[in-house]
């Protein structure tokens, strides 16, 4: 790391000569030490996974949640620091009352982005704060049908068909792309998602993992819900033989 | 120091200034000093009402009704008005008095209950809790001065049990198997009491139907601020339903015989 020792990376509120702000950097760098997470926009809905490392066995299952839910309609994946994650959740469902006080409407997601984007970059900007160790994948069904955004650490945000952030992002991003997204309907997503996010572990031959999955569409009536346990373990099986079969 | 006596303080008795001589403008003001304070307007009547709610425990849990009529002092204003509103899935509220007053609070419990849905804890609100939080709503608005105009009944139906209890602008909850607001709990009350105490858990949709209908139709008759139009919601294992418009059928023929009544003859 060419930064280290120049001084320039102690602080936010500096830029290094060339222009960049390491402490923004760094906290990319956090966000690939985590596990990975992805989501996936189809046409008639959304789903989010998360490839959840367990750093205890004394943990209690499904403990620490990654996907959380902002409003009944918004669903949020972080990958990167659990209480960063915690803080942008807090953070997205007041912006999201806060839309509806104003309008008496379910915010879209566009806006609830742009929002978050605001509040994550202003962390880019003070010596006296660290930026968010996060990235944050927001889905949503709204009043214009799926869509599908990250946040970065610098307050960036895309919107994606795609998404994938995480120690595994780059295959997942290779397999994601291979998916002919626009012919998928949402359950057949969960098991691409699922599939996709027992892949990139196998790559990594990390310590234990549990599947988090999440989606909205059709069969949930537009609401963020937690996949059904059923179809939750129907996912994980079908991910396990589909490990055996690849290449 | 201001040397004007009259400025020190409201004059304690005639002796003083006995003939209010002292130009009116330049009396001493003990109004609050604050200069906003004259701005805080409070509710203090209700303007666009609802009148009665009704409700009833019947075998499968809770019938309620209302009709569609938001009145503007006496003028029957808006006829197409929802009085009953579901909260939640195992909930409805209904209201009688002032409309904005329940729009606003359809607005908060809808935040509520989003609120408790994103926790993803496993929990959700049932009719008592949500009885209970309007209640403590209602009684801390009263208590500044600025209460919620409303006399609301909340239905609910979870876990197996029925649930119906209202709460009123002054936060006085009550609960019993048939509950009526307005002018309902005269005129509708005591028939609800006939016809529903003690058969709570025989009574069928059919009946508990035909019971209201009849309570509405007294309503519809002698109640100078309802309309002939009404909804019906019904909470039970099932869910929540609330049906569309429905009319109760009236019969004036009787005003034929009446003098004073329409174009006379003679």
């Amino acid at each position: 790391m060419t930064s280290i020792g120049t001084g320039y990376d102690l602080s936010a509120s500096t830029y290094s000569p060339d222009g960049r702000i390491f402490q923004v950097e760094y906290a990319t760098k956090a966000v690939e030490n985590s596990g990975t997470a992805i989501g996936v926009k189809v046409n008639d809905g959304i789903v989010l996974a998360v490839e959840k490392l367990i750093h205890s066995k004394l943990l209690v299952p499904e403990a620490n949640r990654r996907i959380q839910t902002i409003d009944r309609h918004i669903g949020l994946a972080t990958a990167g620091l659990l209480a960063d994650g915690r803080n942008i959740t807090t953070r997205a469902r007041d912006e999201a009352v806060n839309y509806r006080e104003a309008y008496n409407a379910p915010t879209p997601l566009k806006i609830l982005a742009d929002r978050l984007g605001l509040y994550v970059q202003a962390y880019t900007l003070y010596s006296s704060v660290r930026p968010f160790g996060i990235s944050t994948i927001l889905g949503a069904v709204d009043k214009d049908g799926p869509s599908l955004y990250v946040v970065e650490p610098s307050g960036v945000f895309f919107g994606y068909n795609g998404a994938a952030v995480g120690k595994g992002r780059q295959l997942a991003k290779t397999e994601l792309e291979k998916l002919k997204l626009s012919e998928l309907t949402t359950r057949e997503a969960v098991y691409e998602a699922a599939r996709i996010i027992y892949l990139v572990h196998e790559d990594a031959k990390e310590k234990e993992f549990e599947l988090e999955l999440s989606w909205i569409g059709k069969e949930t009536d537009g609401v963020h819900l937690p996949v059904p346990k059923d179809l939750h373990r129907d996912a994980e099986a079908k991910a396990k033989a589909a490990l055996e079969t690849f290449e | 120091m201001d040397h004007f006596p009259t400025n020190w303080g409201r004059p304690r008795n005639d002796a003083y200034d006995a003939y209010g001589t002292f130009p009116l403008p330049h009396r001493p003001n003990n109004d609050t000093k604050d200069a906003f304070a004259s701005g805080v307007q409070r509710t203090q009547q209700p303007i666009v009402t609802g009148t009665s709610v009704l409700a009833l425990k019947y075998k499968d849990g809770i019938m309620m009704a209302a009709d569609n009529l938001a009145s503007y002092g006496s003028l029957a204003r808006f006829k197409d008005v929802q009085r009953l509103h579901p909260v939640g899935k195992y909930t409805v509220i209904g209201a009688g008095g002032d409309i904005s007053d329940f729009q606003y609070i359809q607005k908060f419990l809808e935040e509520l209950i989003i609120e408790e849905f994103t926790s993803q804890d496993g929990h959700d609100l049932g009719p008592a809790e949500i009885h209970e939080y309007l209640s403590q709503v209602m009684y801390a608005r009263r208590s500044k001065l600025n209460p919620l105009w409303n006399s609301l009944l909340v239905g609910g139906f979870k876990d197996g049990k029925s649930f119906l209890a209202y709460v009123d602008l002054l936060g006085t909850t009550y609960s019993a198997s048939t509950l009526a607001t307005g002018f309902g709990a005269y005129l509708a009350q005591p028939i609800l009491r006939k016809e529903v105490e003690g058969k709570e858990t025989e009574l069928t949709e059919d009946e508990a139907i035909r019971i209201m209908e009849t309570c509405i139709r007294v309503l519809y008759y002698r109640d100078a601020r309802s309309i002939d139009k009404y909804q019906l919601a019904t909470i039970t294992a099932d869910g929540v339903k609330i049906s569309d418009s429905r009319h109760i059928s009236t019969s004036w023929s009787f005003a034929e015989g009446i003098r004073g009544y329409g174009a006379q003859t003679q």
